[in-house]
């Protein structure tokens, strides 16, 4: 079904929101560089960007959060500087943020009212509240604690909350990375329909397509420059992407899947497990196999068991039994990491940064962190400095790494170095098995497509491998085949050739409306499915 | 009710105030998402200021006064540290016990062994008269009545006011609450001096109406037990009354079963309330799902607006 | 807020070996202060305090004899704080050395041999161990702060101290004073310069130092420790042993602390009374701190702490000042430090603008050395 797009609203002749030569810089990075923007009212207005592109830091000018060093502001053509947040919504401006600003042990009714400063307003909340998520499809129940929803709800509630305050320029940072993509277009919905009541919105995303079907307008950053502006709707998406990186990338292409070996390179049985994370998912009954040469693709959207799964298959959570997981054969349900590694397998984990990676060690500590057993840098206890700097030195070459080399702290590189040297080290492990969670995840095209290439190559060579992201589009580049992470289920694998978006997003979300349908009919909400 | 019993009751109280003030106070500042270990160093900076002020002025209310002022002094060093310079609260708490420690050791050295009249209970008009409830519930000392009407306030106001749920939820998320736009850090400050002024409350219970006297050390770990029943209520203020309470019993048992000449050794007896808040401890941390669903998700994590 | 925070974006060397300078420097000031206003001159009282200790007579050994036990337990502290692992019941764990060790050279009385002595040290290690299992075991099994549970222990240590000497240890020649018999000469440390209460412990600690060092940062164990401190999720992600790591840190900082309890009640205090130590478990924990957690660092830090005794002492005997002014000026040291800190990280500025928010570093283990 093709979607429909809204013509702008009612727009006069000024823009309602008007930025000129703002400059805002970090200490060794310039984050906005003489950026000019206008926005008018009604007008639905993408801001475009790969990661570090300075979006975020421009929107949160724009709320108050941050100062710029240089530049203008002009609200309905007056200047103005935009103390702070407070300041920024009696203005009319609210801000849906990529990371909520929620707080996981207070209700829906507590945290939106946190959100508002204007005590009257506050009076009879709980019924306002129910009043405007309804009118606008995005229903909530005042009293539910946070840390109970889902995403997608979770974001709902950012939105009823700025709604509440009557905005009339609305900011949406990255809003659908979280959503399926079914309730991507029902967000799409709400946002015209604001658009035709008045409101502006300023929609920050860096995927091309949404921007072509839902903005009129495109402002696109690159390195905290604008290098172009125009209307979305007419221009092709390869454009846009040109326009966004600032050059061809070359694309890996996935590649058909290997021969069937005779023994699974991972075979996943019954896996049931408790999540000891304070807001967890539980993992119920998930069955898979990988063979060698393949490429497995688990999607689904952040919070449904992603970490949990990640956690079981590299062994810092145990499986109840040890045959739950077979490595090349072995029962490995009941080894920890280490053990697991000697049986070829690597992990790359979704957190770079305290995770993967210890930000204040070195690059060579950090080589040595996984790496250790498998390439021998231990003698009678001690660690063999000179044989571990050599290592993250071919680690730092072979991937490209830009650092100021093995003995350069892990936190002075730009997030895509650092995910280039974590997968570098595990892949330079020689692995026959390697699970990564969220390869690409804020970091920029360049490291992203030659991160890409070097799964696709190890699993070329006969390693089998397994992706789990929240990135669709990465996934149906990747992989041959593809289950998805719903609740803690896991659909079952099949081949990515012949499967829609739409039905993957109906398995991302689909699941758990059913049980939801029932209960929120008996409490007289209806759910829009 | 015998006279022993009432007794025994009314030694208890005596034995649990100064734990309940001191862990009410904390408990809010760990609510805010900071965890101050200065409480012992608060406590006995407060009891020794507080006592040498009632005995210079000979006013009691003064002595309470200047204690809870002495504590939220020493209380605003740690935030200064903690909270501005992004110290590690951990130890910066354990730096605020060991100077207050010897602070007060310090400033007391001409005070031992000084008497003094112990703060006067206060009588409610006919009340008081009542058979069994009336020397229980109607004639103690101000700082009785006052940790029950604090802990009710600070209820009403944790769960009831707007303020009190800003505070808690920069205990949940300071970045969200930044985000939003609230002062995490000011409010902060706000919290960790209202748990030094209650620390100093309880200091000033100990010297000027628990023992009315200062000796070096006289709290003798309470602060410590203090943090331990701020765990054991799992950060609900309504269950600090009851864990107050029962190490009261705990504490009191002790001296008076040491009264009875029972023929085990005194200091057994004497190390009880520990042990006790090392088996409390225990059974509560041993739910590890509901430490983390009630313990503030902020607690002890530094906070720095960049920029 | 006025006082404003830059991130230098990386550690300052510069700061992370000046800011203890700066932390004695302030601390040496504000010492002065305390003194005139405590009625005596600054610099007549700074003097006694910091060197006329060291020219006294006893001087220099003496300070090494003051400083051996924190040398030895900052080490060990140092190494568990680098793991995160906050073993605050040194203080007991130091005791229960003693207790342990000196039990057997009263049981022994007079007898024994070359054998006693060495049986000691190794009942001294067993008895700190002993007592920092009990806060591994809470913690590894039921999740229990190791803080609290630690420090509890400490005060139920000193009971039992407090009991064996007044009770069935107390010495029957004593007058009835709460004290043991005097330990025989062959449980006594071996004394290595003549004329001076220099002993083999103040060996043990140098060693311990040396040890300590080469663990930390050469080998594999050293490396877990670090990494567990630094980001347990890496830690758990390498297959390192959350538990088993928790109960290594406990234990040798218990078996340290043990060790430099048996040393001092078998050397300096030749019995054990209720008060063996002035608190040398918790000054260990500023010693850890003012040697940036690293185990050489720890012995220049020791010294210093060790001054501050000396200071003290003689101060109270010359000056008739309290001896409550070793534990203010430790704790100020102590606040300078933790405040010092900041500046490896950060620079200070006056200013005041609302700024977003960013992740804050651990500092404890920023203000380490690598």
């Amino acid at each position: 079904m093709a979607a429909s797009r809204h013509t702008a609203g009612q727009a006069d002749g000024k823009p309602l929101l008007c930025l000129e030569g703002i400059v805002k810089q970090f200490p060794g990075c310039l984050a906005n560089d003489h950026v000019d923007l206008a926005i008018r009212a009604g007008e639905i207005h993408a801001l475009l960007g790969e990661n570090g592109a300075g979006k975020s830091t421009l929107v949160k000018i724009i709320y108050g959060v941050l100062h710029p060093d240089a530049g203008r502001i002009l609200w309905r053509g007056e200047p103005i500087g935009i103390a702070n947040p407070a300041h920024a919504r009696r203005l009319g401006i609210g801000m849906v943020f990529q990371h909520f600003s929620l707080f996981d042990s207070l209700t829906v009714a507590e945290n939106i009212a946190l959100g508002i400063d204007d005590a009257a307003l506050r009076k009879g909340l709980d019924r306002r509240i129910v009043e405007i998520s309804r009118a606008y499809g995005l229903p909530l129940e005042p009293d539910r604690a946070v840390h109970d929803l889902s995403v997608g709800e979770r974001q709902r509630i950012e939105i009823v909350r700025c709604l509440l305050q009557q905005p009339k320029l609305l900011i949406m940072d990255e809003p659908t990375s979280v959503l399926t993509p079914q309730e991507a277009e029902k967000l799409f919905e709400t946002l015209r329909r604001l658009a035709a009541e008045g409101c502006a919105i300023l929609y920050i995303s860096h995927k091309l397509e949404e921007i072509r079907s839902l903005c009129q307008h495109a402002t696109i950053l690159r390195q905290g420059k604008v290098v172009a502006e125009c209307d979305s709707r007419l221009e092709t998406a390869e454009h846009l992407a040109e326009l966004m990186i600032g050059s061809r990338v070359n694309l890996p292409s996935r590649q058909p899947a290997g021969r069937q070996a005779a023994v699974p390179k991972l075979e996943v049985s019954a896996l049931s497990l408790v999540s000891d994370q304070q807001f967890g998912i539980d993992l119920k009954d998930i069955f898979f196999t990988l063979q060698g040469g393949e490429i497995l693709g688990i999607g689904g959207v952040a919070g449904n068991g992603q970490t949990e799964l990640m956690e079981a298959l590299s062994g810092e959570v145990l499986a109840a039994t040890a045959e739950t997981i077979r490595i090349d054969g072995i029962a490995a349900g009941r080894l920890g990491p280490a053990q697991r590694r000697e049986l070829g397998a690597c992990f790359v984990p979704e957190e770079r940064n305290g995770h993967g990676a210890v930000s204040a060690l070195s690059l060579s500590d950090n080589a040595f962190l996984s790496a250790f057993r498998s390439q021998d840098l231990t003698r009678s206890g001690l660690i063999r400095q000179e044989r571990t700097r050599r290592f993250a030195g071919e680690i730092i070459r072979l991937f490209d790494v830009r650092s100021r080399g093995p003995r350069a702290a892990a936190q002075s590189l730009s997030g895509g170095n650092l995910q280039k040297f974590i997968i570098g080290r595990e892949i330079l492990q020689q692995p026959d098995l390697l699970v990564v969670a969220q390869p690409t995840w804020g970091v920029d095209a360049g490291a992203a497509a030659a991160i890409h290439q070097a799964l696709i190559d190890l699993a070329a060579g006969g390693a089998g491998v397994i992706v789990i992201s929240q990135d669709l589009d990465e996934i149906l580049a990747l992989c041959q085949r593809i289950a998805v992470l719903n609740l803690g289920r896991l659909s079952t694998p099949r081949p990515v050739d012949g499967v829609t978006v739409e039905e993957l997003g109906l398995l991302m979300g689909g699941i758990h409306e059913t049980p939801r349908k029932i209960e929120e009919k008996d409490s007289g909400f209806v759910v829009e499915a | 009710m015998s006279p022993e019993a009432i007794n025994f009751i009314l030694s208890v109280i005596t034995a649990a105030t100064p734990l309940l003030l001191a862990a009410t106070g904390e408990l809010v500042t760990e609510k805010s998402g900071v965890l101050n270990l200065g409480i012992e160093g608060m406590m006995l900076v407060g009891a020794v200021i507080g006592f040498a002020t009632a005995v210079h002025s000979g006013n009691a209310l003064l002595g309470v006064l200047a204690a809870a002022g002495a504590g939220i002094v020493m209380s605003l060093i740690f935030a200064f540290l903690a909270l501005t310079l992004l110290a590690n609260q951990v130890a910066s708490g354990l730096a605020l016990t060991i100077f207050g420690t010897g602070l007060s050791a310090l400033m007391g050295v001409g005070y031992v062994g000084t008497a003094l009249q112990p703060l006067p209970k206060l009588s409610i008009a006919g009340l008081s008269d009542l058979p069994i409830a009336g020397p229980l519930l109607f004639h103690q000392d101000g700082l009785v009545y006052a940790s029950f009407l604090i802990l009710g306030a600070v209820i009403w106001f944790l769960y009831r006011s707007r303020a009190g749920l800003v505070l808690r939820a920069i205990g949940d998320s300071h970045e969200a609450a930044h985000a939003i736009g609230y002062p995490v850090i000011a409010i902060r400050y706000a919290a960790t001096a209202f748990g030094g002024a209650m620390a100093g409350l309880a200091g000033a219970y100990m010297s000027l109406a628990y023992s009315p006297s200062w000796s070096e050390n006289m709290t003798a770990g309470r602060g410590w037990i203090a943090l331990a029943l701020v765990v054991f209520a799992t950060w609900r203020p309504i269950w600090l009354l009851l864990g107050a309470y029962l190490f009261g019993g705990i504490m009191y048992l002790s001296l008076y079963v040491q009264g009875l000449g029972v023929a085990l050794p005194s200091q057994l007896i004497s190390s009880l309330p520990y042990l006790a808040t090392i088996l409390v401890l225990v059974l509560i941390s041993r739910d590890r799902i509901r430490i983390r669903l009630n313990a503030p998700a902020c607690l002890g994590r530094p906070f720095h607006a960049t920029g | 807020m006025w006082l404003r925070l830059e991130s230098r974006g990386r550690r300052s060397p510069l700061w992370t070996y000046g800011s203890p300078v700066l932390a004695l420097l302030l601390t040496v000031i504000t010492a002065g202060l305390i003194f005139a206003v405590l009625g005596q001159r600054p610099g007549e009282a700074l003097y006694t305090f910091l060197v006329a200790p060291l020219v006294n007579t006893g001087g220099l050994p003496e300070l090494f004899v003051k400083a051996a036990p924190l040398i030895l337990i900052g080490v060990g502290l140092s190494l568990g704080f680098r793991a995160n692992v906050w073993n605050i019941g040194a203080e007991g764990q130091f005791i229960l050395g003693a207790i342990f060790g000196g039990g057997l050279a009263l049981h022994v009385g007079e007898g024994g041999g070359w054998w006693l002595f060495p049986a000691m040290i190794v009942l001294g290690v067993l008895g700190g161990m002993a007592w920092a299992a009990i806060p591994a075991f809470l913690k590894t099994c039921f999740n229990a702060n190791e803080i609290l549970t630690s420090l509890m222990l400490t005060y139920v240590a000193q009971l039992l101290l407090l009991y064996l000497v007044t009770g069935p240890w107390k010495d029957p020649e004593g007058y009835g004073f709460p004290q043991t018999a005097m330990f025989g000469d062959s449980a006594l440390v071996p004394i290595l310069i003549p004329e001076t209460r220099l002993h083999l412990g103040v060996v043990f600690a140098l060693a311990a130092a040396l040890a300590g060092w080469l663990i930390l940062s050469k080998s594999l164990l050293g490396f877990q420790l670090r990494v567990f401190g630094l980001a347990p999720r890496a830690a758990r992600f390498a297959g390192f042993s959350e538990n088993g790591l928790t109960w290594i840190s406990l234990l040798l900082g218990g078996g340290l602390a043990g060790l430099a309890g048996l040393f001092e009640v078998a050397g300096p205090i030749g019995q054990l009374t209720p008060s063996i130590s002035p608190g040398y478990g918790f000054t260990a924990i500023i010693v850890a701190f003012l040697g940036r957690l690293h185990p050489l660092g720890v012995v220049l830090a020791g010294l210093v702490l060790a001054l501050s005794y000396l200071g003290g002492e003689t101060a109270q005997i010359e000056l008739g000042l309290p001896n409550a002014v070793t534990g203010i000026f430790q704790g100020i040291l102590l606040f300078f430090l933790l405040g010092c800190d900041v500046l490896i990280l950060y620079r200070l500025r006056i200013g005041s603008r609302s700024v977003p928010a960013g992740p804050a570093p651990d500092m404890a283990q920023a203000g380490t050395a690598p």
